[in-house]
């Protein structure tokens, strides 16, 4: 599709930056070649898909550098895995899925190691080629993991895994107890206009699949099955939702402290939020509870992906082991208030905090986990084998369009 | 033309503004002693256990170091190419004079994201690993600009005929930059160096995509923030950063008599400039 | 002037003839001439070369290049960039809710600028003018010391002063004045940018005004101008070039910022940075992100030319 005009070098030059800068090392050439995993991916094949994995582990280099989410690189698990492989980490926090994506252009820069993706960020990273496939084999807790955590679709294309799934957890439905004296059942209190003005929701473009899914069942006759492949006309049913939802938003959170401090002053009384914000205002005594409505919830899911330009890939191999290690998966669950993808680390998630396997729902049943329905990148291509969904790039604009 | 009654408005207005700049800084200093991680009003508990977790943060002192390095070298390059850029422009006539002096105000002009983004797919494309060298050479092409501005403002102000009395007494091109020029510019590079090593150590949007793994000081500010376990540790650095600087800022506004020149040499100079200042 | 430029001399040791030398009509001050231009024209190329190699090749050959993607596109299905001409970029800046995100921050920069100008002006007439020797350092010391706690601290340290119950409301509602709700609003973004960037409109101000002679408000005074009229006749017009420098740094900063309007903005918050930072990363649309980048591009480009009219960059 390269167009060369007129201009010489400078354009070759700027064309050549710009393919780096804006899509990875190889730019995700599309071929007609057969491919399996998520249904969204049909008729595309990941840049990075033919790059050989290690057979094993070889020596550590030393170093090693993440890109993660805050609280995802404490010191309590950071220290130890230090001391037991002599890789020094060093940790880029990164604020959003845009964030890591920018930082990750490129394979990583050679910078980067491993980032700790969602699954909104993930098949952009794999399509753009900035991270190439692991050798699941070389991780031993990895047979330990909730069945749908370990070929998701979100990571494992073709049968190629492009990372290892760390932990996930739902985006509830956080509300005060004052303005509720029983846990709302639908999510129909986010639209209703008895709360304007006391309403908060993120401010990320991916809250569209929020509202696609109580379409989902709210208005059946749109037909929408998954709440990231969505057809123009019910992309536009959700967009509009959305609308009139906007005059009741009193702030769309950035950071999960901004919703904290939203709740903890009875500015907004229901929003939606993570497990994290509802535990940091109860342990602080503020009246407020979360609850999933009838018509389920999305969820992130994160993965450890490791980045095509990876300096310290030994150092990497060995912190997705130690990241997957029952006791590493209790500590961060309990630490951020989310589900450690292992499921032996229930049992030591009970004894760092009493209940808490339970409360974040690490033991429950495979058939929980599937009213989630995890983030994903939204693609043109449907799971229908279809090309007619609407891509991330007008779930952005129109992001822009709904909070103006 | 101040009479009594301006006077005193004057004053309620001076403390008004000095009350709108420091209430934020209280509330920082206020809330370094909050026991919860939450920042509630009024104040729920006092404690003063985040000091010791300050302290003791690893990830804080190295941030600390390396936003301290990059503030610098980037300020020693600043000064280096923003005074040359000065003489440059302020000494010699040539076309697009009025571009060059347009192109250093650029990068304080132009959102911070824009300049990031940029530079980021540069180092990308040239292979250049993000580092500490990195973070320098974004943070330098801000600064240069605010020591540029202070050099050019300062030799524009020393009348020529300082210089001219110089070459009356025979000194040459170089003996006078070193015995007129330079003294009469010091304090305009102290306040310059100043204010572009302030710029340097709190910049977080180009840092971003210009810093590689390792975190400079706001960065990891902005890090402890987002979750918000940290609140009142990221007060305590904030109020340490203070303290610290408090001694540095008031020696050298001392040094530069507060923006560079007091009333009686500005009375002397107005003279020279025979009455057409801002000219 | 000159002359300076052209002292070819030894200093020190014989102080008096170099000049007249060089004032000596005739064929060697021609010769002369020649060669001092010529090394003039070198030590203008020694003092300029460096800052201007290292604008050149860093800055803006990054930010051209960056700014030539702003015509081509995304491929929705790769994802990747196709490296086709088009405007569609553009256009899609002129549909309304761009158009309302770009008034907003022009319109936002604009009142934060005025608000600064309006607040500065008194303070640093006092600064200048009025207050001792030691107080003006005080002063100078208190506008300084604010930039040297993080930015983002401060901006954050307004959430718990705007909120609802805050110390704002609290304080207003201790004197009676009942209760003040103006937390996640546009209101709230104009105070707390005003607040930011005030150090930078007060020290250029403070530098004009301190510049003005004595002699010239009492030759107003002397001819029998009322304070006001001297204020208006002689202060403000040499203030000026001050506070267009000052302005400068208020407009450009509040144009680009993101954090102030994440952090403490409402549900209608969103500026220029915010959508360029939305539009790179995961959803990869770095052609629109360059395209809207376009934008503050030029209007600083603007008021950069009108700035230098009105004789700012000489007082920045």
């Amino acid at each position: 599709m390269r167009i060369w005009t007129r201009g010489g070098a400078l354009f070759a030059a700027a064309s050549a930056i710009v393919l780096i800068a804006g899509c990875g090392s190889s730019g995700g050439s599309a071929s007609s070649g057969t491919s399996g995993g998520g249904g969204a991916t049909q008729g595309l094949t990941p840049p990075q898909a033919g790059t050989a994995v290690p057979a094993s582990v070889g020596q550590t280099e030393g170093h090693l550098n993440l890109i993660a989410w805050e609280g995802y690189a404490q010191p309590q698990w950071v220290k130890p895995f230090q001391q037991a492989t002599g890789c020094q980490v060093s940790t880029k926090y990164a604020g959003s899925s845009s964030e890591m994506v920018s930082l990750m252009a490129n394979g990583g820069g050679g910078q980067y190691d491993l980032v700790s993706a969602s699954g909104d960020a993930d098949l952009r990273l794999i399509y753009g080629g900035d991270v190439k496939p692991i050798n699941i084999n070389l991780m031993p807790s990895w047979k330990n993991f909730h069945p749908f955590l370990q070929s998701p679709p979100f990571n494992t294309i073709g049968g190629k895994h492009y990372g290892i799934s760390l932990q996930f957890g739902p985006n509830v439905l956080l509300y005060s107890k004052s303005a509720f004296p029983s846990a709302p059942t639908s999510w129909s209190v986010l639209y209703n206009k008895k709360y304007a003005g006391q309403v908060t929701v993120p401010n990320n473009p991916i809250q569209i699949a929020d509202a696609a899914l109580y379409l989902s069942k709210t208005q059946p006759g749109l037909g929408i099955t998954d709440p990231y492949e969505l057809t123009q006309s019910q992309f536009n049913a959700a967009v509009n939702l959305l609308k009139q939802q906007k005059p009741l938003i009193k702030k769309y959170w950035d950071l999960a402290s901004q919703e904290i401090s939203l709740f903890s002053s009875g500015t907004t009384v229901v929003g939606a939020a993570w497990p994290y914000q509802t535990n940091t205002l109860v342990a602080d005594h503020q009246k407020v509870a979360d609850t999933i409505p009838a018509q389920g919830a999305t969820g992130w899911a994160d993965t450890w992906m490791l980045a095509t330009k990876a300096p310290h890939p030994n150092c990497a191999y060995k912190w997705m082991q130690w990241a997957t290690t029952p006791k590493v998966q209790a500590q961060q669950a309990v630490y951020f208030g989310e589900t450690p993808a292992n499921k032996l680390a229930c049992p030591i998630m009970d004894q760092i905090q009493k209940g808490s396997c339970a409360a974040y729902h690490a033991n429950a049943p495979e058939s929980y986990y599937q009213t989630i329905k995890f983030w994903k990148t939204p693609l043109a291509q449907c799971g229908n084998g279809k090309n007619d969904c609407v891509p991330f790039q007008q779930w952005v604009s129109a992001w822009t369009q709904i909070t103006g | 033309m101040e009479g009594r009654l301006a006077r005193i408005g004057l004053r309620i207005w001076v403390g008004g503004v000095l009350l709108f700049l420091f209430v934020p800084i209280a509330i920082i200093c206020f809330y370094a002693f909050n026991s919860s991680n939450i920042q509630s009003w009024p104040i729920q508990g006092l404690s003063v256990k985040w000091f010791s977790v300050a302290w003791h943060d690893p990830q804080v002192r190295a941030a600390f170091v390396l936003s301290l390095k990059a503030g610098v070298f980037a300020t020693a390059i600043a000064l280096l190419l923003g005074s040359a850029a000065a003489f440059g422009v302020h000494r010699f006539r040539f076309f697009g004079r009025e571009a060059v002096s347009l192109l250093l105000v650029l990068p304080l002009a132009l959102p911070g994201i824009i300049t990031g983004i940029a530079l980021n797919s540069a180092f990308s494309f040239a292979g250049i690993g993000l580092s500490l060298l990195t973070i320098v050479i974004g943070h330098a092409t801000f600064c240069i600009v605010v020591v540029y501005n202070n050099v050019i403002a300062r030799l524009r102000r020393v009348s020529g005929s300082v210089y001219e009395a110089s070459a009356d007494l025979g000194a040459h091109g170089f003996f006078t930059f070193r015995t007129v020029t330079l003294p009469m510019l010091s304090t305009a590079l102290i306040s310059g160096a100043l204010l572009a090593f302030a710029l340097s150590f709190d910049e977080v949007i180009v840092t971003t995509f210009t810093a590689g793994a390792q975190n400079t000081l706001p960065l990891w500010i902005f890090g402890a923030i987002r979750l918000g376990q940290q609140l009142p540790e990221v007060n305590v650095v904030v109020v340490a950063v203070l303290l610290l600087t408090v001694i540095p800022v008031i020696i050298a506004v001392r040094l530069t008599g507060g923006g560079g020149i007091t009333r009686g040499s500005a009375a002397a100079r107005s003279a020279m400039d025979s009455g057409s200042p801002g000219a | 002037m000159t002359s300076t430029v052209a002292q070819g001399g030894r200093p020190g040791g014989e102080p008096a003839s170099s000049r007249h030398a060089g004032g000596v009509p005739g064929g060697g001050s021609a010769r002369l001439a020649a060669a001092l231009w010529r090394r003039a024209w070198l030590r203008a190329t020694l003092t300029l070369t460096p800052p201007l190699a290292w604008f050149l090749v860093i800055y803006l050959a990054s930010l051209v290049v960056m700014l030539v993607t702003a015509f081509w596109s995304v491929n929705p299905f790769t994802n990747t960039l196709v490296h086709t001409w088009t405007l569609s970029n553009f256009r899609q800046l002129f549909t309304s809710t761009y158009l309302i995100i770009i008034g907003r921050t022009v319109g936002m920069a604009a009142l934060v600028t005025v608000t600064d100008a309006v607040l500065a002006f008194p303070f640093a007439y006092y600064m200048a003018r009025l207050a001792s020797n030691r107080g003006r350092q005080l002063l100078f010391t208190a506008v300084l010391l604010p930039l040297w706690a993080s930015y983002i601290a401060r901006v954050y340290a307004w959430i718990v002063i705007l909120q609802k119950g805050g110390t704002l409301s609290w304080s207003f509602q201790k004197l009676g004045l009942g209760a003040v709700n103006i937390g996640y609003t546009n209101t709230a973004m104009w105070l707390v940018f005003s607040y930011i960037w005030l150090p930078f409109m007060i020290v250029p101000v403070y530098a004009a005004l301190e510049r003005i002679p004595d002699s010239l408000l009492e030759a107003s005074g002397d001819l029998g101008a009322h304070n006001w009229r001297t204020l208006r006749s002689v202060l403000l017009p040499l203030a000026l070039p001050g506070v267009v420098a000052g302005s400068i740094f208020t407009f450009s900063l509040t144009l680009g910022d993101f954090i102030t309007p994440l952090l403490v903005g409402g549900a209608n918050s969103n500026f220029i940075g915010n959508v360029i930072y939305s539009n790179l990363g995961t959803a990869g649309n770095l052609p629109f992100a360059a395209a809207l980048a376009v934008v503050p591009i030029v209007i600083m480009v603007f008021y950069l030319l009108g700035a230098r009219l009105l004789g700012a960059f000489e007082s920045l």
